[in-house]
């Protein structure tokens, strides 16, 4: 089955992020494709490199970065939630006149078109929030 | 816009109030986005949610803006499907005339069948 998937709630303070991340690795290892993951809301924060926690606690960002590689998911971030939020990437950065970007490896700035079109196209569209 | 090939049936589900967070006003911002890809809307309002219609919004002390007037420029997006869950109305003391524009009020029961039927659901 092709699964598109929606996160809207931020790393560490929501179950969601590692929900959606335990689910995309549950649906790989049984052979589904993800067609999309689209990051809303506070959702966008699970896509800034600066993510430090705790040694000794998962590092989120970095899993999905690492997701992305492995199995080549598209992780979506939406522009306009992430404006609001300050994450960016080097073209969104120089376009708002920032004098940083702080995308993670493997995630990309999209619009909500993304969102609709991932809605239209997967099978199903599993959505991670509060 | 977007030639998808195909239509769904994709309903957004307003639970949160419009203010205190911002999931109301995202979640309108996908609305009218997404009416671009022309497809066959639903709009849901439940829970708190049933206060994102509420008339006459004041949002001055707040500090934030009075995004309400914006529902009333779904028609021209055609998004016409607007549906109120009956109960949830009750329980805060409204009834469709404090709404700020027409809806279709659905008993929980139907607003679960109808759920049944949609191909998405996008829950805000």
């Amino acid at each position: 089955m092709k699964f598109g998937i929606m996160v809207n709630e931020g790393p560490y303070t929501h179950q969601a992020s590692d929900s959606a991340y335990n689910f995309v690795a549950a649906a790989l290892e049984k052979g589904h494709e993800i067609y999309r993951i689209f990051f809303y809301h506070d959702g966008v924060n699970n896509g800034t490199r600066l993510t430090t926690p705790p040694q000794d606690d998962r590092n989120i960002v970095n899993r999905w970065s690492a997701l992305a590689e492995k199995h080549e998911i598209d992780l979506v971030i939406c522009v306009a939630a992430a404006q609001r939020r300050g994450i960016a990437d080097a073209d969104e950065s120089k376009r708002n006149g920032k004098d940083a970007d702080n995308i993670a490896p493997g995630f990309r700035i999209s619009g909500l078109g993304q969102l609709l079109e991932a809605s239209i196209q997967a099978d199903r569209m599993v959505v991670f929030g509060d | 816009m977007e030639e998808a090939g195909e239509t769904k049936k994709i309903m957004y589900v307003n639970r949160k109030a419009p203010y205190g967070t911002i999931y109301a006003l995202e979640a309108l911002e996908v609305v009218l986005i997404g009416a671009a890809f022309e497809q066959d809307v639903y709009m849901m309002f439940l829970d708190d949610g049933v206060f994102q219609l509420k008339k006459e919004q004041d949002t001055k002390a707040l500090g934030v803006k009075n995004f309400s007037p914006t529902y009333r420029a779904l028609e021209m997006y055609d998004v016409e499907k607007i549906y109120v869950e009956k109960e949830s109305m009750e329980v805060r003391g409204l009834t469709a005339d404090d709404l700020i524009i027409p809806v279709e009020v659905k008993s929980n029961e139907e607003v679960t069948k109808m759920m049944t039927e949609m191909d998405v659901l996008l829950n805000f």
